[in-house]
């Protein structure tokens, strides 16, 4: 299942172990993880790392758009342990009306970065405590990051008159 | 419970606070019953804020109950709008978005793409970034130091600290014409050939300036009124910071030796020789003294990068990546071809992805540049220091004096062009 380059990695080969089927796909390249988790199990495996592998803290949490790629968002979850020196990325596919599980019962750092990935690529996160709009007024339609959205455009939002 | 959880709980041991529960920023306050709570709106247009950043706050009397940051207003869609320009036309984009350290931003994206594009970097410019970067952390500390000072009433301190960093622009205006968005570290090395004399302007600089910081900790280290406005200020648990993703000078203040120049070093970081300074009384005292070390660290390593800085290329020969050399361009056919090709069409990098982290004056700088083959990035993710530490704001201000809030705010270092981009 994982590449011969991650087996003997500290931290992928014991966490595929504990949760098998979890990792859907791993990548390896210029020294860097990328792990791609199953969306409906990525708040378990992020409290793993946070409690049981030493990942203290979120660096940030971001989305690619892969349109017209099905499916089509990739949500990259950044890691950092200070007290390893390591950093993993945990990447979760969607698709556009899909939700995500906050991450925020284990990294309150999480957030602004999903309410900024709520903001700009539309992604909704249950159990959130407060997701709204952040980058943008809050009454403004669209979300800007997307792929099919315009780069350059004429919008005004009256909300903060 | 490995030895950071035990070195970490020791640390907050120390200030007997306890952390709020999870999934929220800021807590619900009690109230004494009968008190009324006022509304007042630190609005994005403040002196205080450094920046455009608009502070929700419930008062009752001095005290903050409530404190909800609101940012936004300076988002002018820079991710966006890298989607859509050329990898070299990224470079003053990069600039721009956290504007008191221009080329640490330049640099960690160049760095970015170079690791995309396994190109080596020639030393001399290596050592160059290194030098360019730490006069920038500088140039940001003098801005930090001279605004915080002056949001607590020591308005002379601002004079002092500008007329320091009036030197430091005129050493980037001599290096690439700018005196802020230089621009001057591109993919492969550097943007133009350092000019002939910069030896002298830098170590002219650079010899006065441990004496002008010694100037600035006379005035203020000892200083009744700055100890009482800083020390015992805007204590948060180094636990809540971690979890919140606090990284920098905060987090040094709070014990935590933790710096990417060192943990994992870049551009030839590791050949030179400073220390990182941490103290472990965590207030807005302990962020100050910090900083102030940063910036004799800093110094230090300029007058390294002076004494041996390597003779050499300033820039990667990479034919169709970087751009051939002028005189080659007017008389080589095929220089020519590669120059017009370059700027017309834009190179190419193969598809990948990487999160480049640098150590920014604020915290760790991270880049997520994310390739699919073309001559543009797919995707360009900043992942800015201030971003994080803004999300501090509410557990540092919530319970405390609003004339507090000024220092603790100050003491973050926000830039808001960091945070919204």
């Amino acid at each position: 299942m994982l590449p011969e380059t991650l087996t003997e990695h500290p931290v992928v080969s014991p966490l595929n172990e504990r949760f098998p089927g979890a990792i859907v796909e791993s990548k390896f390249a210029l020294g860097e993880v990328s792990l791609f988790i199953d969306p409906e199990r990525i708040i378990e495996v992020c409290r793993a790392l946070k409690e049981d592998f030493a990942f203290e803290q979120l660096s940030g949490v971001t989305g690619v758009d892969w349109w017209p790629q099905e499916p089509r968002f990739e949500i990259v979850y950044q890691l950092h342990s200070i007290s390893r020196n390591i950093r993993l990325r945990l990447k979760a596919r969607i698709s556009e009306n899909d939700a995500l599980d906050s991450v925020t019962s284990v990294w309150r750092g999480a957030n602004w970065y999903e309410r900024e990935v709520f903001d700009l690529f539309g992604v909704t996160f249950r159990n959130h405590p407060d997701l709204e709009r952040i980058m943008m007024p809050v009454d403004w339609e669209g979300h800007p990051l997307r792929k099919d959205y315009p780069v350059h455009g004429n919008r005004y939002s009256y909300a903060d008159e | 419970m490995n030895e950071l959880e035990t070195h970490v709980s020791s640390l907050d041991a120390e200030h007997e606070l306890e952390m709020p529960g999870p999934g929220d920023l800021s807590r619900e306050p009690e109230t004494a019953p009968g008190a009324r709570r006022m509304v007042l709106n630190m609005g994005p247009q403040h002196p205080s804020t450094h920046g455009v950043l608009r502070v929700l706050l419930e008062l009752d009397g001095e005290t903050i109950l409530r404190a909800r940051p609101e940012i936004g207003y300076l988002h002018t869609g820079i991710e966006k709008e890298c989607e859509v320009k050329k990898w070299q036309q990224v470079t003053p984009l990069t600039d721009r978005v956290d504007y008191l350290s221009n080329l640490i931003n330049n640099l960690c994206y160049a760095l970015g793409v170079e690791k995309l594009l396994q190109l080596e970097v020639p030393e001399m410019a290596q050592w160059m970034r290194v030098m360019l970067s730490e006069l920038t952390r500088l140039n940001s500390h003098l801005v930090w130091l001279g605004t915080h000072a002056l949001d607590m009433g020591a308005m002379s301190m601002f004079f002092y600290c500008f007329r320091e960093r009036e030197e430091i622009l005129k050493i980037f205006e001599m290096f690439s014409g700018q005196r802020m968005m230089t621009s001057y570290i591109r993919v492969g090395g550097l943007a133009l050939e350092p000019p002939r004399g910069w030896q002298k302007v830098v170590a002219e600089f650079i010899s006065t300036f441990d004496s002008k910081v010694d100037e600035y900790e006379e005035l203020l280290n000892a200083n009744p009124i700055w100890m009482q406005r800083t020390k015992g200020v805007g204590i948060v648990p180094l636990e809540t910071l971690i979890d919140l993703g606090v990284t920098g000078p905060v987090l040094r203040a709070a014990g935590l030796k933790i710096d990417e120049r060192k943990d994992n070093p870049y551009s030839s970081y590791e050949k030179f020789d400073f220390e990182v300074p941490t103290y472990t009384d965590n207030d807005v005292y302990a962020r100050f003294l910090v900083r102030m070390d940063e910036m004799r660290q800093s110094t230090r390593i300029v007058k390294q990068a002076l004494d041996g800085m390597p003779a050499g290329a300033w820039i990667a020969k990479a034919p169709g990546i970087i751009l051939p050399d002028r005189e080659q361009m007017k008389t080589q056919m095929e220089a020519l071809i590669y120059h017009f090709k370059i700027v017309t069409e834009g190179f190419r990098v193969p598809a990948g992805e990487v999160f480049q982290v640098v150590e920014s004056p604020r915290g760790q700088l991270g880049y997520y540049i994310v390739s699919n083959g073309t001559s543009k990035p797919h995707r360009l993710f900043m992942r800015t220091p201030s971003f994080a530490n803004l999300q501090s704001i509410p557990a540092m201000l919530e319970g405390h004096l609003l004339a507090d809030s000024i220092a603790s705010m100050g003491s973050i270092d926000l830039v808001l062009g960091d945070v919204d981009r």
